[in-house]
């Protein structure tokens, strides 16, 4: 599986590349794809609601209500039936792309189970939403439908009387069945948004709308193609007949062929072993405990920044329990916590400058402590010689550090380079423990731990605390963010900033030397 | 004075939003999918009905009615388990289907349900529908033979109706 996975990876990093050059890190639609998919989902829903006004529930009436939509008032009512339908196909389209790259990027195990779990079953209440939309439209598609989902329900030893002798000739069919339809048609939906709702829950800031410029090229690419190949029916349903060929959107239906290759029975169980197997995958095989942010409230003035920055909402401001002059403390929720540090680097605590010895911030990762982080940091920056002194603070997942080492460049990973204090780049150019810094976190719009690119970035344009301070020579730092594929670009911009930092003024101020102070920290 | 760089930005996506639209145009509707021959009709056979009861029902006599509770006195005495019900389709003398439905329920006191779908060639057929519901082991205790002319793509419907006389053909 760890094969398969990297080799989805592979694919999903290389078309992302792609589409970073196209549409730009801010707007690539494979970093919004859930954001996607809400917006499908309202569409789908704005448009639904148009429709259901002039939907008439009837044997004949329901097939005529849609082809008078449809051709009467083509350019209100049938682009929005098209936009309804289209939405639909799109939403399944993200949905599955959303699930397959969550798993290929490893971001659906430890205490991303969550997300994982809930979305699951949003799978079959999407397909629901689908399947049941298209009996509605009782033409022969919904007829063919309508016939082969209650066959398949039938193959399930639930219903004492047979539910598609319903559908067994003209006289048996009321209409009061499509009242139903409409009514399930609606609470599935509903039932689905509430889903979708949980599903994002343990998410701080989720993004639940997509950039706007990608909302509206998305909306219009689908008015666009309303307008072009308007959604049409495939002739009345007639139960005396059988439609021995009927056009199927194969976004949602695409599994029932597969009934008459290998039967209800089989298919129910081949559904059913394949959502307990991905019910069951972030447990997987089982992963050994992660560690998670400890509180040092001795260090903790409960400023809430570090509640702030967490992107899993696992970080809660609560009243002081330990009769120190500060109203709040931050209190950790070992089953929210991902590990990735960005509370230590939110801390004003945590900085290498500080003179208790050993550095204690306030928050911080028992195995990735910030004094750790400083014996790293000047250790790496120990070994650089020549001119254009680099330290490269990268992250775990992103460009494999190991490939820009060089004499002039070292470099210092950690989980994520949000868990990097603003306060260490001063310290490495203050002090000249290097002549510049790079921090190369992971590729941009799409930070492994949600938010870690967005507060960097932020951190740094003095627009969030702890922000960088002004002292803090800004040609002398570089932001790059690259994925494991992106490995040359990230390498020419260190180049570059090589170049660039030779052709600086030497730094000003007492020259430190780095191994000295390793010895005498 | 126009960045060649962002036109080519602006094509790149117009190329990629008009794939994604081709993408969902074609396989909203696209390709058909054949799932019977159009030369051929189908005879669906689609019922319900409940077997005679197992055992016969047995009338109480005085001293045990007056034992029951007096909201629950009832003169006969009946087992609720049916016996499965038995049917048979045959067209032009070769039997299409020949099955036994046992009755629905823990108790098996419910009625016993047929579905069946029988491909067959489109033209003229004659076509016989059996139906045994009794504790006899061998025959029928319902039976309805028709010449019928049957149109490809014809849905032919059997359903059994007791109260009716049994099969109708549709």
């Amino acid at each position: 599986m760890v094969g398969l996975k990297q080799v989805v990876r592979y694919g999903f990093e290389k078309v992302e590349d792609w589409f970073d050059a196209i549409f730009g890190p801010d707007w690539n639609p494979f970093f919004h794809l859930g954001a996607l998919g809400w917006f499908f989902y309202w569409i789908v829903a704005v448009s639904g609601l148009y429709l259901y006004i002039f939907f008439d529930t009837g044997v004949v009436q329901a097939y005529e209500s849609v082809e008078a939509l449809t051709h009467s008032q083509w350019y209100a009512g049938g682009v929005m039936r098209s936009l309804h339908r289209y939405a639909s196909d799109a939403l399944v389209v993200v949905m599955l792309m959303h699930l397959l790259r969550e798993f290929a990027l490893d971001r659906f195990r430890g205490h991303r189970w969550f997300a994982w779990l809930t979305g699951i079953p949003l799978l079959w209440f999407v397909y629901a939403c689908g399947v049941s939309g298209y009996w509605l439209v009782w033409d022969k598609l919904a007829q063919y439908i309508a016939i082969a989902t209650s066959e398949w329900l039938d193959s399930l030893p639930l219903f004492g009387k047979a539910v598609a002798h319903n559908f067994v000739n003209s006289a048996g069919l009321g209409g009061r069945f499509f009242t139903l339809m409409v009514f399930i048609h609606i609470a599935v939906p509903l039932i689905t948004l509430f889903l979708m709702w949980i599903h994002i829950q343990r998410h701080a800031q989720a993004k639940v709308n997509p950039p706007r410029g990608l909302a509206a090229g998305t909306l219009g690419m689908l008015v666009v193609l309303s307008l072009v190949y308007p959604a049409v029916s495939q002739g009345p349903a007639n139960l005396d007949q059988v439609p021995a060929s009927v056009n199927l959107d194969w976004f949602y239906l695409a599994g029932y062929p597969l009934l008459d290759v290998i039967g209800g029975a089989q298919l129910w169980m081949m559904l059913i072993g394949m959502t307990v197997v991905l019910l069951l995958l972030p447990w997987l095989p089982p992963q050994r405990p992660q560690t998670v942010a400890v509180v040092d409230l001795d260090n903790c003035n409960g400023c809430g920044w570090c509640a702030a920055d967490c992107p899993f909402s696992a970080i809660s401001m609560q009243q002081r329990s330990d009769g120190l002059p500060f109203d709040q403390e931050a209190v950790v929720d070992s089953q929210l916590c991902m590990s990735c540090g960005i509370c230590a680097g939110a801390c004003p605590t945590s900085t290498p400058f500080r003179r208790l010895k050993p550095i204690s911030p306030g928050i911080q990762l028992p195995e990735e402590t910030i004094a750790k982080l400083r014996e790293r940091t000047v250790e790496a920056a120990a070994d650089l010689s020549g001119e254009g002194r680099i330290l490269v603070f990268g992250c775990g997942h992103g460009v494999e550090l190991d490939h820009l080492k060089q004499p002039s460049v070292a470099t210092v990973q950690m989980p994520c380079v949000a868990m990097l204090p603003p306060s260490f780049v001063d310290f490495v150019i203050a002090r000249h423990y290097a002549d510049g810094v790079f921090i190369a976190g992971c590729r941009s719009g799409d930070c492994h731990y949600r938010l870690g690119d967005e507060w960097m970035e932020q951190r740094f344009a003095g627009k969030r605390d702890p922000y960088l301070r002004k002292r803090v020579p800004r040609e002398r730092v570089v932001l790059s963010w690259a994925g494991p594929t992106q490995a040359k670009r990230c390498a020419r911009e260190l180049d570059e900033f090589r170049i660039r930092l030779r052709a600086l003024e030497p730094p000003q101020g007492p020259i430190q030397d780095a191994r000295h102070q390793r010895r005498g920290i | 004075m126009v960045d060649p760089r962002r036109s080519l930005q602006l094509v790149g996506q117009l190329l990629a939003y008009a794939t994604f639209a081709l993408v969902l145009g074609y396989f909203s509707a696209s390709p058909a999918y054949q799932h019977m021959d159009p030369e051929q009709a189908l005879i669906k056979m689609s019922f319900s009905h409940a077997g005679e009861r197992q055992e016969e029902c047995r009338r109480m006599t005085a001293e045990e009615i007056a034992k029951l509770p007096p909201n629950m006195r009832q003169t006969m005495d009946c087992s609720r388990r049916r016996v499965p019900v038995v049917a048979e389709v045959v067209l032009d003398g070769i039997v299409l289907y020949q099955g036994t439905q046992e009755p629905a329920g823990l108790w098996r006191d419910g009625p016993s349900t047929f579905y069946e779908r029988l491909a067959i060639t489109a033209g003229p057929h004659t076509l016989t529908a059996r139906l045994r519901d009794s504790k006899r082991v061998d025959g029928f205790d319902y039976e309805k033979t028709l010449d019928i002319n049957v149109l490809p793509q014809q849905n032919f419907a059997i359903v059994f109706k007791a109260e009716t006389g049994g099969f109708i053909f549709e």
